[in-house]
């Protein structure tokens, strides 16, 4: 029955083409590559945060450490810029190793030890952004050329919209992740898990390997998502990106994933990113709203799709159709 | 078929020892290329255990197994896979949320360029499922399709990655019928390749129409092994059962029953208990007999709405009745002691009071609480009726003894005055004290004029108390014994009689 598991992932890209045709229709401006391309911007950090974690949820775990992750990337980055002569790229590549080892150490503990991954990230959340505090209490800016550099690279589009290269990151982000996830074996593992992690054992599914780069790739696109997040705001900020992490669950759950584990489409988490970056870009429009829709509408959406899941597991559960016996004494 | 070369694999000297207890007790099992293997024996004879050891999910306390000649030593499910010996087990050990030609090649899927090969991988599984005779679309999710064809699936992936050694436990269960008969043409398949099966059911049909020889446990030890074409059915229930089989001195009065209380025409559910009649008369009780697994408690269920039935009528007193669900059957003043006390009986924090007076207080309402003094007065009053020995009433039903927690459980339903009383193994793991008190409560109670359903694997106790005993095999009801013929002898050869003979062999 394949299309019932791809079932939430069309109603949350037809969720977003009805939602962006509504908006049109209201504002007939908003049809332009300005704000398709300021979509993509804007929404970079938390879309490639959301990548790691629709892996993390579809082996049935959580990440609560990703928001702290994007905190503390930034923090290091703006306090070894300062303070030594270092050049950017070297150091993305250092705090792209620690954010990726936190995340492989984390999984270690949550396999071996047999640890609630809820607990082990909320650990690793106030671990992450105690480490930040401690690198600096303000705010440090970056002014470094290259940051100026890479900032400049756009590609124009006609129509005004500036395709930065921070939005082409999210985008190869996800591509690379629908990849993995449904044409590797370690993809296929991570599906595995989240249906049933003591089945998937019985099946030789290497679980510790597999648990352990799950955890490791949220650690370590939350880096990248923290190296996204400083280019985006010129600055390290040890109290930025507070509840990342639950608009990162957010967008996954929208995108049609069974928080349960086991089901879902990164595809789909694309499109829950999209659909939460068009209620703020609608609200920005409108101009007379509180910035606090934007929450009641995610959650009025998240309420929406949990019962929607509900209603669909009910349905597809209650009509098995059986094996016609005539067909096996063939 | 048996052969006359070497077994595929040879287990001998197997033992298992757990704290107090031994579980296997120099066991040995011999299995031929292209034979199928009964594992037979009653709950605790120690068949899961046998198994274990030989997955390796167990890790054993003495003996050797040896593969194809070769001795092995598996250390868990994994290595016993690689070294030739898969196991399918009753509740399905796939991922129902991947599809089927994944869960077939997980872990070992076709790549190319490093990618996993799709197309290659959902049609080299549609050619591995028709060899098992299975016309499925591999590429859409397990789930879509039902136990027997996941049951099969998995069979398919036990053999391609073992490929010497099958062993099933308890397949079947939850089959009906006609998948029943397509998982075994699977087996005659496989067998045909050369394979060796071991098949673990209840189910005596079934073992009698598939498997070749049969190995008979009983408390951890051996009892025999035997090739089922010379074997009647009423060697292997003696052998499982293992008793001798002397008459029970019966209680003579008997009484009158009364009235016809209920009355079940074409009562059952689909894949628990075939359709049956059934009436149920005041001041008598119908004894359901039959081995495990036979239909006694889906029976005791399907009268009691737990499981309701699918099909039937049920009249009470001639007035038609719905029995969907326990609260109806609550309302006619039924009552059900379920066989797993600890799980579906006692709510173990609570004290005996409380559990006593649970379902009286439910049949009430909740916004209509008993009055303090009257549950001290009906706590008070079974406690003695039925000798419960504890501390106090505050006392939380937990720490009692298993016969005490039974008869509190029987308190909690007699409190409701039932009309009909449904007891679901009442004996079961308690001393012999309680056990003679609890037959002396059911005689009490049929002679009250109550209607009573015993179901009770204790051959000797219903031949003490029953009136009729109605006789169960794989889901059927295949036997009534009324009166003088009642014996446990007579229970042995109709749960034994073949097929259609039963009726016939009884009252002969």
């Amino acid at each position: 029955m394949r299309h019932s598991t791809k079932l939430p992932l069309y109603i949350t890209i037809a969720t977003f083409l009805l939602a962006y045709a509504l908006c049109i229709a209201e504002y007939p401006s908003m049809l332009s590559t300005r704000v398709v391309a300021n979509l993509l911007t804007d929404n970079a950090f938390l879309g490639i945060t959301a990548v790691g974690m629709t892996f993390v949820i579809l082996s049935g775990g959580i990440d609560l450490s990703v928001g702290s992750v994007i905190a503390f990337t930034g923090v290091f980055l703006a306090v070894v810029l300062r303070d030594t002569h270092i050049h950017p790229l070297a150091a993305f590549v250092i705090v792209l190793l620690i954010t990726t080892l936190f995340g492989a150490a984390m999984g270690l503990i949550i396999h071996y030890l047999e640890m609630p991954p809820f607990i082990v990230t909320l650990a690793g959340m106030f671990l992450m952004r105690g480490l930040a505090y401690v690198l600096s209490t303000d705010s440090v800016p970056i002014d470094h050329e290259f940051y100026g550099w890479l900032q400049s690279l756009y590609w124009k589009a006609p129509g005004g919209g500036r395709f930065r290269i921070t939005g082409l990151l999210m985008v190869l982000t996800f591509a690379g992740a629908m990849l993995v996830l449904h044409r590797t074996r370690f993809g296929r593992n991570v599906y595995a898990i989240g249906g049933s992690a003591q089945t998937a054992q019985l099946m030789g599914v290497p679980c510790a390997r597999t648990t352990v780069l799950i955890y490791a790739v949220s650690g370590g696109l939350a880096g990248l998502a923290g190296i996204v997040f400083s280019l985006y705001t010129s600055a390290g900020y040890s109290l930025a990106a507070v509840g990342t992490e639950l608009d990162a669950i957010a967008a996954v759950v929208i995108g049609g994933t069974l928080l349960t584990g086991g089901s879902g489409f990164v595809a789909g988490t694309f499109f829950g990113i999209m659909i939460m970056g068009l209620i703020q870009t609608y609200i920005v429009f409108d101009g007379t709203l509180s910035s606090w829709w934007t929450k009641i509408v995610i959650g009025v959406l998240l309420f929406t799709f949990i019962m929607l899941q509900k209603g669909l597991a009910w349905v597809t559960t209650g009509r098995i159709p059986r094996a016609s016996a005539s067909a096996a004494r063939s | 078929m048996q052969t006359d070369t070497r077994p595929v694999l040879h287990a001998t000297g197997i033992s298992k020892f757990f704290p107090g207890v031994i579980a296997l007790d120099d066991v040995e099992l011999a299995l031929y290329p292209g034979e199928v293997h009964a594992l037979l024996g009653e709950n605790g004879a120690g068949k899961s255990t046998l198994i274990k050891c030989l997955t390796g999910a167990y890790g054993r306390d003495g003996g050797t197994i040896t593969l194809d000649g070769q001795e092995i030593d598996p250390r868990d499910p994994l290595s016993s896979q690689e070294a030739g010996i898969g196991t399918v087990y009753q509740e399905v050990n796939l991922l129902p949320n991947l599809s089927v030609a994944e869960n077939l090649f997980l872990g070992r899927q076709p790549r190319r360029f490093g990618m996993i090969d799709q197309r290659r991988m959902v049609r080299d599984a549609r050619g591995i499922l028709s060899e098992y005779g299975l016309e499925v679309d591999p590429a859409r999710l397990l789930s879509s399709y039902s136990i027997a064809v996941q049951q099969i699936v998995a069979i398919a992936r036990a053999v391609e990655l073992s490929g010497k050694v099958l062993i099933l436990d308890e397949p079947t269960a939850s089959l009906d019928r006609d998948e029943v008969q397509l998982m075994f043409s699977v087996i005659r398949r496989l067998t045909a390749r050369g394979l060796a099966v071991v098949f673990i059911t209840h189910f005596l049909d079934q073992v009698q129409e598939i498997c070749d020889r049969a190995t008979i446990l009983r408390n951890g030890r051996v009892v025999g092994t035997l090739k089922l074409a010379e074997a009647s059915r009423t060697d292997i229930v003696t052998m499982m059962l293992g008793r001798q089989l002397e008459e029970v001195t019966r209680h003579p009065d008997r009484g009158v029953p009364g009235e016809v209380l209920l009355s079940l025409r074409g009562f059952g559910r689909r894949g628990a208990i075939e359709p049956f009649d059934m009436d149920l008369r005041e001041g008598e009780v119908v004894g359901l007999a039959g081995l495990l697994g036979s239909g006694r408690s889906e029976t005791c269920n399907a009268v009691f709405g737990a499981d309701p039935a699918d099909r039937g009528e049920a009249r009470l007193r001639g007035a038609p009745l719905g029995l969907s669900n326990p609260r109806a059957a609550i309302r006619q003043r039924f009552a059900l002691c379920p066989e797993d006390r600890k799980t579906d009986g006692i709510v173990g924090e609570l004290s005996v009071r409380e559990n006593i007076i649970l379902s009286l207080q439910a049949r009430q309402g909740w916004f209509r609480p008993l009055p303090r003094a009257r549950i001290e007065a009906i706590a008070e009053h079974y406690v003695k009726a039925l000798d419960i020995r504890l501390a106090s009433l505050d006392t939380p039903i937990r720490l009692l003894s298993g016969g005490n927690q039974q008869k509190a459980l029987l308190a909690r339903w007699l409190a409701t005055d039932p009309a009909l009383l449904i007891l679901d193994e009442p004996t079961r793991g308690i001393d012999v004290g309680a056990h003679a008190e609890i037959i002396a409560l059911i005689e009490r109670l049929r002679a009250d004029g109550m209607a009573l359903l015993v179901a009770s694997s204790e051959m000797e106790e219903l031949v003490a108390y029953s009136t009729r005993i109605v006789v169960l095999r794989d889901r059927r009801q295949v036997g009534e014994l009324a009166g003088g013929e009642i014996s446990p002898a007579a229970i042995v050869r109709a749960i034994a009689a073949e097929e259609g003979a039963a009726k016939e062999e009884v009252l002969a």
